[in-house]
């Protein structure tokens, strides 16, 4: 049985407010007056290799709860990659500490890229090849003022393909690729070019997604009123309930597609929907999960007994219920990174990456792995060749990962100075539970958030972006764990 | 433990610029404003110096590196001139080289001047320090005020301190440091400052607000040292000598291990305890008539009060809010006004805190004079918490 093994997903916390965003475009695009609920974007310091990275990290839960060591292949498909050349799947792949003797591949070009991950993934394991971690992220690019900056969203989804502990068994696919150009974006542009949505829907949607469902359930050997749970992501009203009748599927199959909260994520908002469907999904239930792009494809599950006994570190339902809403325009803009904002001198320093420093030091500052004493037990970050104890010790660290250690504030402040796209600018020393100490950016917060004995643990972020060359470096930080209490 | 500088080395001269923001003055003029005074106050010719150190700190708009800006500013007559640069210490440091050289015998008289231009970046505050290729991978790209701010967070949780509390204490640090420094010519600010003032300020890296953070100057400040004997057969009477000179560099021990709790500056009691034993100090608050410590922040002198043994541990809170450390204080702290009032001239500070303790001295220090001070202490710390080089050094009347 070849099937899904682990899921999760991750949606970002903050929540634009389309009301808000409405009435501060008001003036010049009225129609968006009515527009409501929110929808979910990335912090300054994600994207789509950050959220990649979130969502694998909710799938695979902590270092030392699954062995990750039987992942053989991560599949990145996005649409939004910050990377043209540097293999994105490679970042990711060195956040989560994989092993360097991985297949790791960056996939995209198609809303349904994630899919076409997906049944790659299973030729690979049907091949033998071990593992495939199918990961998918987007954090698009809008025009301000456009219906996609309302209905887009920005999140990522992860599913582990494998044989082992199957909890949703792959039944089947169905493909359509042609070249349906609904909307485009030339390569090194940043955004979209739509054409009617009146001709995507008619002529696009309603033909060919039909097609590639049809094809599936055949090969599933499903029929479609067995179909437990239709799942097709759109951001035309009732578009997925027309999708389902017209293939025969009962119209309490379609599962919501989250536009009120997160809007509208792209590549993996499939995935993204199906590891939220995991999280309720009862055995024998028959899942049919399909995307438009280029054409379409669809994919036919069917949830195993062994769905109780997996639960992701979060999962999307939790997401979901950490999100905060953002009622400051501006600021999104901002963290899209389409309004250009005072920086003052001090955001003039000079981001340049030494790359030969950074890959002498990757563990440490692409998996956040510090190195501990084998003789005292000290830990340290980063690691070095000689202790810090009393009596210097050579040569006996070994690596020690701290990304899912419990952590907390030893000391901390929040500066006005510094130019930093999320003022303040917080940073401190944080202690890690079995040892080790990192005075580090912590990031997602507000303000009065935080004090010395504040429970923290690690997110993988964009540490800095160098706007001369184009190039991003990625580091942990730090952010409050949510809900827990102060000592 | 070795025998020591104490009184093997006095203080022929000194001169400090007038601090403040110098639109009309390069790093040279600055430079010259200093050496002009204390070679008058020394009564020496330039071939009677044996040796020169010269202390900047900022590369990017100072004086640039190496030895030459000072030769070339001072039109010093090829004599040997090192540059020295250890964070915000790096005054200290230049005097220490200098003391040393003259108790070694490599030289009879050996001149130490520090200089920082740094109202030519074009906006307040330091410039942002660039730190190798590696540490800006991982490390925050951190200011100073949020640096030290950190000790203010760590030290409510250690002693249980109501914030509030905090922050009216160090706000009696700065609103004590500018009544101090307004009866001070040299000083860049010298208007006092009221407490609600200080609590209402805008915020610059919590807790600390404006008037927590020392000010921005541009500044020069030299000392000419000699041996007591040539001192005194140059005409010197009333000789100031060093008593201790002790400079402690953190190893990564709190920046890395779990142990340190960082309320506190560990190299600053490392440097203290090595300097009361050169000096041969042995009760501080009782001995120690007077002190110049590091204030780049309030919260950083509040905690050095501890850290110099001044006050007892999680007590400095109530002991500036007490008085203990004003003008008529049992320990007056900054008396001429401190890095508070008179900026932080990164290169130049460890130098000026010792002109004003040589002023006191010798009873030269006109509206701000201490009544009868015998020794005093120069607390100079560069870099942040939790990460530093700290330099503590003592000085006071031959004999005493």
């Amino acid at each position: 049985m070849i099937g899904i093994t682990a899921y999760g997903g991750y949606v970002p916390r903050l929540r634009l407010s389309r009301q808000a965003a409405a009435q501060a475009n008001a003036w010049y695009a009225p129609q968006f007056g009515g527009r409501k609920g929110t929808r979910a974007f990335a912090h300054w310091d994600e994207d789509s290799i950050t959220l990649a990275v979130a969502a694998a990290r909710d799938c695979l839960g902590p270092v030392g709860q699954r062995d990750r060591s039987t992942v053989r292949a991560l599949l990145l498909a996005s649409d939004t990659l910050p990377f043209a050349e540097r293999l994105n799947a490679a970042v990711v792949a060195g956040a989560l500490d994989l092993d360097e003797g991985i297949e790791a591949l960056d996939l995209g070009g198609t809303q349904r890229a994630a899919l076409s991950a997906f049944t790659q993934a299973v030729a690979r394991v049907q091949a033998g090849g071990g593992d495939t971690l199918v990961l998918a992220a987007d954090n698009r690019r809008t025009r301000a003022a456009s219906a996609q900056e309302l209905e887009y969203g920005d999140a990522a989804a992860a599913l582990l393909v494998g044989t082992q502990n199957v909890l949703a068994e792959y039944l089947g696919a169905g493909t359509v690729t042609a070249d349906f150009v609904d909307h485009f974006r030339a390569a090194g542009e940043d955004l979209d070019y739509h054409w009617e949505e009146r001709w995507v829907r008619d002529e696009g949607i309603t033909k060919l997604v039909p097609r590639a469902v049809q094809a599936a359930l055949a090969q599933a050997g499903v029929a479609a009123a067995e179909v437990d749970h239709f799942i097709f992501p759109t951001t035309f009203a009732k578009m997925d309930q027309q999708l389902a009748k017209a293939c025969g599927i009962r119209a309490e199959a379609v599962v919501d597609n989250l536009g009120d909260s997160v809007g509208d994520s792209g590549v993996p908002h499939g995935l993204l929907l199906l590891a939220q469907l995991l999280e309720r999904a009862r055995p024998g239930q028959r899942i049919v999960l399909a995307q438009f792009g280029s054409g379409a494809q669809a994919l036919v599950f069917r949830v195993t007994e062994a769905i109780d006994g997996f639960k992701p570190a979060r999962g999307v339902g939790e997401w979901l219920a950490r999100g905060v809403e953002e009622r400051h325009y501006t600021r999104f803009l901002s963290f899209k990174g389409q309004l250009q904002l005072e920086r003052g001198m001090r955001g003039e320093q000079d981001k340049k990456t030494a790359l030969s420093t950074a890959w002498r030091h990757h563990r440490a500052l692409q998996a956040l792995v510090a190195g501990r004493c084998e003789v005292t037990g000290s830990v340290h970050f980063p690691p070095s060749r000689l202790t810090y104890d009393a009596q210097p010790l050579q040569d006996t660290q070994k690596p020690h990962p701290l990304a899912d250690r419990p952590a907390r504030i030893l000391s901390w402040s929040a500066e006005y100075l510094s130019w930093h796209p999320a003022p303040p600018h917080h940073y401190g020393q944080i202690d890690f539970e079995g040892g080790g100490r990192i005075l580090m950016d912590f990031t997602d917060l507000e303000v009065g958030e935080v004090d010395s004995g504040t429970a923290m643990e690690m997110v993988f972020r964009v540490k800095d972006v160098d706007d001369r060359r184009g190039f991003t470096r990625y580091f942990w930080k730090a952010t409050p764990v949510r809900g827990a209490s102060k000592t | 433990m070795a025998q020591g500088i104490k009184d093997k080395v006095a203080i022929l001269g000194m001169g400090c610029s007038k601090f403040g923001e110098r639109w009309d003055a390069s790093p040279e003029d600055l430079m010259l404003e200093a050496y002009n005074e204390a070679m008058a106050d020394a009564g020496i010719a330039p071939d009677q110096l044996g040796a020169a150190w010269f202390s900047t700190h900022m590369d990017d708009v100072g004086t640039g590196r190496g030895g030459t800006p000072m030769g070339i500013a001072l039109r010093l007559p090829n004599i040997g001139i090192t540059r020295v640069e250890n964070f915000c210490a790096g005054g200290s440091e230049a005097i220490r080289a200098a003391v040393y050289a003259v108790a070694a015998g490599a030289c009879d008289i050996a001149l130490a001047l520090g200089v920082e231009k740094l109202k030519d970046t074009g906006y307040g505050g330091l410039p942002m320090a660039t730190v190798g290729t590696y540490i800006p991978q991982w490390y925050p790209n951190a200011v100073a005020p949020a640096n030290f701010a950190q000790l203010a967070s760590a030290y409510r949780a250690k002693h249980g301190i109501d914030a509030a509390l905090l922050k009216r204490a160090i706000a009696h640090v700065s609103v004590k440091s500018h009544a101090n420094g307004a009866k001070n010519p040299k000083a860049h600010l010298q208007k006092p400052i009221t407490e609600e003032q200080c609590l209402k300020a805008p915020t610059i890296a919590a807790p600390l607000g404006l008037f927590d953070c020392c000010g921005v100057s541009d500044g020069a400040a030299a000392v000419i040292v000699t041996t007591p004997e040539i001192a005194r057969g140059l005409g010197k009477q009333g000789l100031v000598t060093f008593k201790a000179l002790q400079v402690a560099v953190s190893n990564g021990w709190e920046l890395q291990s779990n142990e340190w709790d960082g309320s506190y500056v560990h190299t600053a009691r490392v440097a203290a305890k090595r300097a009361y034993a050169e000096a041969g100090i042995e009760r501080p608050r009782e001995q120690i008539s007077m002190t110049e410590v590091h204030d780049c922040f309030s919260i950083t002198e509040l905690v050095t009060m501890e850290d110099l043994g001044l006050s007892d541990e999680g007590r400095a809170v109530y002991d500036v809010l007490d008085g203990h450390f004003d003008a008529e204080g049992r320990v007056p702290c900054q008396i001429d006004g401190g890095l508070k009032c008179f900026g932080h001239p990164v290169g130049a500070s460890g130098i000026r805190m010792l002109y004003e303790i040589y002023l006191q001295l010798q009873g030269r220090a006109g509206a701000r004079q201490l009544a009868d001070p015998k020794t005093g202490l120069i607390h100079n710390l560069g870099g942040q918490p939790s990460q530093n080089v700290c330099s503590v050094s003592i000085v006071g009347l031959e004999g005493v």
